[in-house]
């Protein structure tokens, strides 16, 4: 069952995996950047439904559904909610400019695909080429973690970095157990829930949800 | 009649329809926008008639100009050899005639410097200041350009724009790959920058502290604007149907025969026309970037490009 339909959506959801990444380098406006992650989400889950449908699999497809459920529409919604809550509306002075980062991930990429040409072995098949792929949007999370300021989108940064992760372990494993993808899932859920309380709290001592505030300990 | 003969005569047709058509594309442009914003329009003659008007008039150069009358005729060379080396009509070559990514490219980079040295040539500040934007965009634009027809490129595995073309033409499949859409994507936002068009450049701007292209042809009258501006407008026509026949490359001719020739030309001068209607609908909504942030759009593009590039080792 790895016709060329199969290849050509794999690539296809690789795609905007990596797309949506890059984009949100770009993105200033909060909403903006949480639509770009709802679609990421969304084209995970079509992701992992491709290969469970390929692979014939119910376990995978039921992955598939969870994936879509929180990471598409949960984890957005809960940080649509917090941005309008704490009133963040852009993120102002990201500590590199735009243009840097942006071409800061392509230099991301090609070392996601040098690095991972010991992993791939001789003759990788359709699944395991787009490995490259998670492997540069788990830097580019990384790099989103460390340039941003503004609470939320560092739990964006958060969000995309585990969206890497989860698309590594899908593709050299050939499927995640649902057990572990559902203890996964929720975790980043609840990561995620307990950081939106945070940024409240933050957002009612500071009057802003800038991290770089956060210098001194308090008791 | 021999092959080079009919190819030959081929580029002329090519290069006779872009003369005739490039201007009457700048009207529809303008009509479209004028209608969108309610007003009437000048009618998609209207260029037309404007270069009528200024091959009568004598130019007048500022006392000092070293190249005077000979730039603007470089630029409408460089525009013209443009347009002669694209795969728009057809995709016979020249074999003496290298139809290379990197020649195309480098005759672009031709007009751009013929421009960029008619805005200094004047010895004003708004002409220096467009150049030095001018090429600000050009050096940022040229690697996007090359990267994104690299990345169509590599399925074909030759950088020649005729063979690129003739292979999307005889393997649909590949028009639609998400490779091709990135590449397309990249090399759209860069002709728009390259072409001078919103959001980069507000090719109807009066106010010359934004000026790109306005600010470099400022000095430029008579025979020397209309020159100026024929190369331009030219320019815009072959950039947006290279990329039109990039995204679409339904009729273009590959064997030669008379009817074929019509067919094309009547699709090239559509798929020109539905292109330019909707970057014209598209502007309305648009304003122009600041110039800082120019930059940053670029980058995004090659980027894009690039990701294309990447990708494509991904999915052969």
């Amino acid at each position: 069952m790895t016709g060329a339909w199969f290849t050509q959506v794999l690539g296809s959801c690789a795609g905007v995996l990596i797309l949506t990444a890059v984009l949100q380098l770009w993105r200033r406006s909060l909403s903006g950047s949480v639509t770009l992650l709802a679609l990421q989400g969304a084209a995970l889950a079509a992701l992992i439904g491709t290969i469970g449908v390929a692979a014939a699999d119910p376990e995978l497809i039921g992955v598939a559904v969870l994936v879509l459920a929180i990471k598409a529409v949960a984890i957005p919604i809960v940080l649509g909610r917090t941005a309008a809550a704490t009133g963040a509306r852009r993120e102002d002075a990201p500590r590199i400019n735009p243009t840097a980062a942006l071409l800061l991930s392509a230099v991301l990429t090609t070392v996601a695909y040098l690095a991972s040409r010991p992993i791939l072995g001789a003759a990788p098949d359709a699944a395991q080429r787009a490995v490259p792929v998670g492997i540069a949007v788990v830097l580019i999370g990384f790099l989103l973690l460390l340039t941003r300021r503004q609470a939320i989108s560092q739990l964006i940064g958060f969000v995309v970095l585990d969206n890497g992760i989860a698309m590594i372990a899908l593709l050299t494993a050939g499927g995640v157990p649902l057990v572990v993808e559902l203890g996964v899932s929720l975790d980043v859920l609840l990561v995620v829930l307990i950081l939106r309380v945070l940024t409240g709290r933050l957002q009612h001592v500071f009057g802003a949800t800038d991290l770089d505030d956060l210098t001194e300990l308090h008791d | 009649m021999s092959a080079t003969v009919t190819t030959m005569l081929l580029v002329a047709v090519q290069c006779g329809l872009l003369l005739v058509l490039a201007p009457v594309l700048v009207g529809l442009m303008r009509q479209v926008r004028a209608r969108l914003e309610g007003r009437a329009g000048a009618g998609v003659l209207q260029p037309w008639r404007d270069l009528a008007k200024l091959a009568r008039k004598e130019p007048l150069r500022a006392p000092g100009v070293r190249f005077g009358g000979a730039l603007p005729v470089l630029l409408m060379g460089a525009s013209l050899l443009l347009v002669a080396l694209l795969p728009l009509l057809q995709t016979a070559t020249l074999v003496a005639v290298p139809e290379d990514l990197f020649v195309v490219v480098s005759v672009l980079l031709l007009g751009t410097v013929a421009i960029a040295l008619l805005g200094l040539d004047s010895g004003t500040a708004f002409g220096g200041m467009g150049a030095s934007r001018h090429m600000t965009v050009a050096a940022l634009v040229e690697p996007t350009i090359l990267v994104a027809v690299y990345a169509l490129s590599i399925p074909v595995g030759t950088s020649n724009l005729s063979a690129i073309v003739s292979a999307r033409l005889d393997h649909p499949a590949t028009v639609v790959a998400p490779v091709s859409l990135l590449a397309l994507v990249a090399l759209f936002i860069v002709v728009i920058a390259e072409t001078g068009r919103l959001p980069v450049d507000n090719p109807s701007t009066h106010l010359e502290l934004t000026m790109i292209h306005e600010a470099m042809i400022l000095e430029s009258s008579g025979r020397d604007l209309g020159w100026v501006e024929y190369a331009s407008w030219l320019r815009l026509g072959a950039l947006l149907a290279l990329v039109a026949n990039l995204a679409a490359p339904w009729g273009v001719v590959q064997h030669l025969d008379v009817l074929a020739v019509l067919i094309a030309m009547v699709a090239l001068v559509l798929k020109v026309a539905v292109l330019g209607a909707a970057i014209a609908s598209g502007e309305v909504f648009l304003a122009k970037l600041r110039l800082f942030r120019v930059p940053e759009l670029l980058a995004g593009s090659f980027v894009l490009a690039f990701l294309a590039v990447t990708a494509s080792y991904l999915t052969v």
